[in-house]
């Protein structure tokens, strides 16, 4: 370009550029942009669905971190599900992603389907259910009972002491999802004249191959599954309802989503639901941007 | 395979200083224990991953006795269809016939899908080919999307649906799942390797930018499809329609199959039966997928 045009006539001369991109947008901003701006907004006020907004400040936030014993164990179940299933997650994701990389393809699309498929199968996590059931047909029970090693069964999704540690195991059996198959590619499209460079340079053993170079030249993906892991981790609500019912025995695994549709779905109180909406979407968007920044430091 | 080949991530080189780090001998060694260990832990992982799976499988054909047996059986021993022959008869049973269920489901994942696929590889194309003002905000607000799930939307959502009046109609589930921000992500990430020559020289031709992404870009991208349509029919495949569709003449399948699968002891078999079925649908689209989404995956990665 030799000289600098207006923003406004390179608007114009790329109007076919925006032409393709309206009928996305327009969606994107109604069902995605729109929708968090009116959660900010509503969460300053008091509907109900049936009477016109009200506005009443900060009430519903100093109600929610002050009022709300709920709510508070809610948030620290979520941060518990965040800080466990997102970290091992990923870290998992990629581990198996790595040991596949070097089988022969057949067997690695084989291990990818065995790895994936929990995350698409739709309501398979109901299996989790045969296994704890708390009578004695749940397998585990079953199988603990008929060792001797229990002589009752243990109802677990109505024992708070089990709850969370459930849930989390169903949550990473099902957390091998689109961060996994990018690893997948990832792996397989790294350069292989740079391990060959590595072997010599002086690059050991695997575990050296793995940190400085696979994992330097990964960096993207590394970046890419973060945000689809924690963006799932801060999201578990189904398997929560579906387990362990809603709301679970003492809260025990109760999650901020869980809390909202109980605000928002069951006592209809739109403004303080969005107040909850809003803190999730800073605390996901917050830990998300927090991670990238650290990823970004893998390698240099 | 198609035209084009991703290229990989050779874009971003390691220094050369990073692999100096290392001692200097010739050979990688691969110590046997390591191996072992890590194939052990795979092993092990993979029975865990698959477990609930083979159950799914082994209880869809296990005879009501055997559902019922103590100590509990996991693998089937007389497999039998009587599940399945089961269902239908529930199915058939119900107020709203099995067969509008499944036309729900196809009615929604159909036009959910081809309407995502379009808009989203419509306005993938000049976001990852063209430069023009805002591109940089537009693609940023994109990525912010995959940071939060539609569970911070949900209840303006709502207000939003009801307001366009479109509120319990099949529209009310398609038009939000058209805008998906991780179909558009994947579908521009995979377009840039797209050589740019190819659209130079049609431009020359004074061929519009809709006929270049028609004639040009989508038939070069096929991989990217298969990756969006399936992402795309898993995530509508298992919606339920929750609040937004209320009549039961318009919810989907799943819908349905979660009212039998919640039907408790009484319709164990049957329950059985539809967690296979919802199971194997997605699952067998993926089988014959797979090779494509890794090709689209392999561009997945977030630069900076």
């Amino acid at each position: 370009m030799t000289h600098k045009e207006s923003t406004w006539s390179l608007m114009k001369k790329n109007r076919q550029s925006y032409g393709l991109m309206a009928p996305y947008f327009i969606l994107f901003f109604m069902f995605t942009i729109l929708p968090v701006m009116i959660a900010i907004v509503l969460s300053f006020t008091n509907f109900n669905m049936l009477q016109a907004p009200r506005f009443v400040g900060w009430a519903n936030y100093t109600r929610l971190l002050l009022e709300n014993e709920i709510f508070i164990i809610a948030l620290q179940n979520t941060l518990i599900f965040a800080v466990v299933t997102g970290p091992l997650s990923f870290i998992l994701c990629f581990i198996f992603a790595w040991i596949i990389n070097d089988m022969p393809p057949k067997v690695r699309a084989f291990m990818t389907l065995v790895f994936y498929a929990p995350s698409i199968s739709g309501n398979v996590f109901f299996m989790w259910q045969v296994f704890f059931s708390g009578d004695r047909m749940g397998l585990v029970n079953g199988f603990l009972i008929n060792l001797g090693i229990l002589d009752d069964p243990i109802n677990f999704f109505r024992d708070a002491r089990f709850i969370m540690p459930i849930l989390i195991i169903v949550q990473l059996w099902m957390s091998l999802g689109v961060g996994f198959l990018a690893f997948i590619a990832g792996l397989q499209t790294v350069d292989k004249a740079l391990y060959e460079a590595g072997a010599v340079d002086g690059i050991r053993n695997r575990w050296q191959e793995l940190w400085y170079i696979t994992l330097p030249s990964m960096k993207p993906q590394l970046l890419f599954a973060a945000v689809m892991q924690i963006t799932t981790s801060f999201a578990i609500a189904d398997v929560v309802t579906t387990l362990a019912g809603m709301p679970t025995v003492n809260y025990a695994g109760d999650t901020i989503v869980t809390h909202l549709q109980d605000i928002g779905w069951i006592r209809f109180e739109m403004g303080y639901a969005s107040a909850v909406a809003t803190i999730l979407f800073l605390l996901m968007v917050g830990t998300n941007k927090g991670v990238q920044r650290m990823l970004r430091k893998v390698g240099t | 395979m198609t035209a084009v080949r991703p290229h990989g991530r050779i874009d971003a080189p390691i220094k050369k200083k990073e692999v100096k780090l290392a001692k200097r001998t010739k050979r990688l060694s691969r110590s046997t224990g390591g191996t072992v260990a890590l194939f052990l832990f795979l092993a092990a992982f993979g029975v865990f991953t698959s477990m609930p799976i083979v159950l799914t499988i082994s209880r869809a054909f296990m005879p009501l006795d055997e559902l019922f047996l103590f100590p509990p059986r996991f693998f089937v021993r007389n497999p039998t269809a009587t599940n399945f022959s089961d269902l239908f008869i529930i199915m058939q049973e119900s107020w709203v016939p099995f067969s509008r269920y499944f036309l729900n489901s196809v009615i929604i994942t159909g036009f959910g899908t081809l309407g995502h696929l379009v808009f989203a590889s419509m306005a993938a194309y000049p976001l990852a080919k063209n430069d023009f003002p805002y591109k940089k905000q537009i693609f940023a607000t994109v990525v912010l999307a995959l940071m939060f799930g539609a569970h911070v939307t949900g209840i303006p959502n709502f207000l939003i649906i009801s307001a366009l009046g479109i509120n319990n109609t099949y529209l009310a589930v398609i038009l939000p799942a058209f805008s998906a921000p991780l179909g558009l992500y994947l579908m521009k990430q995979f377009m840039e390797q797209i050589p740019d020559s190819l659209i130079e020289s049609a431009r020359l031709d004074g061929a519009s930018e809709f006929f270049i992404w028609r004639k040009i870009i989508m038939p070069n991208v096929k991989p990217a499809w298969l990756t969006l349509i399936i992402l795309q029919f898993q995530a509508l495949w298992a919606t339920t329609g929750g609040v937004f569709l209320r009549s039961e003449e318009l919810k989907p399948l799943s819908f349905a199959m979660n009212q039998i699968a919640l039907g408790g002891v009484a319709r164990a078999g049957a329950n059985a039966a539809v967690i296979f079925i919802m199971m194997a649908v997605p699952v067998t689209f993926f089988i014959f997928s797979q090779s494509k989404i890794i090709e689209t995956m392999a561009t997945s990665g977030m630069k900076d």
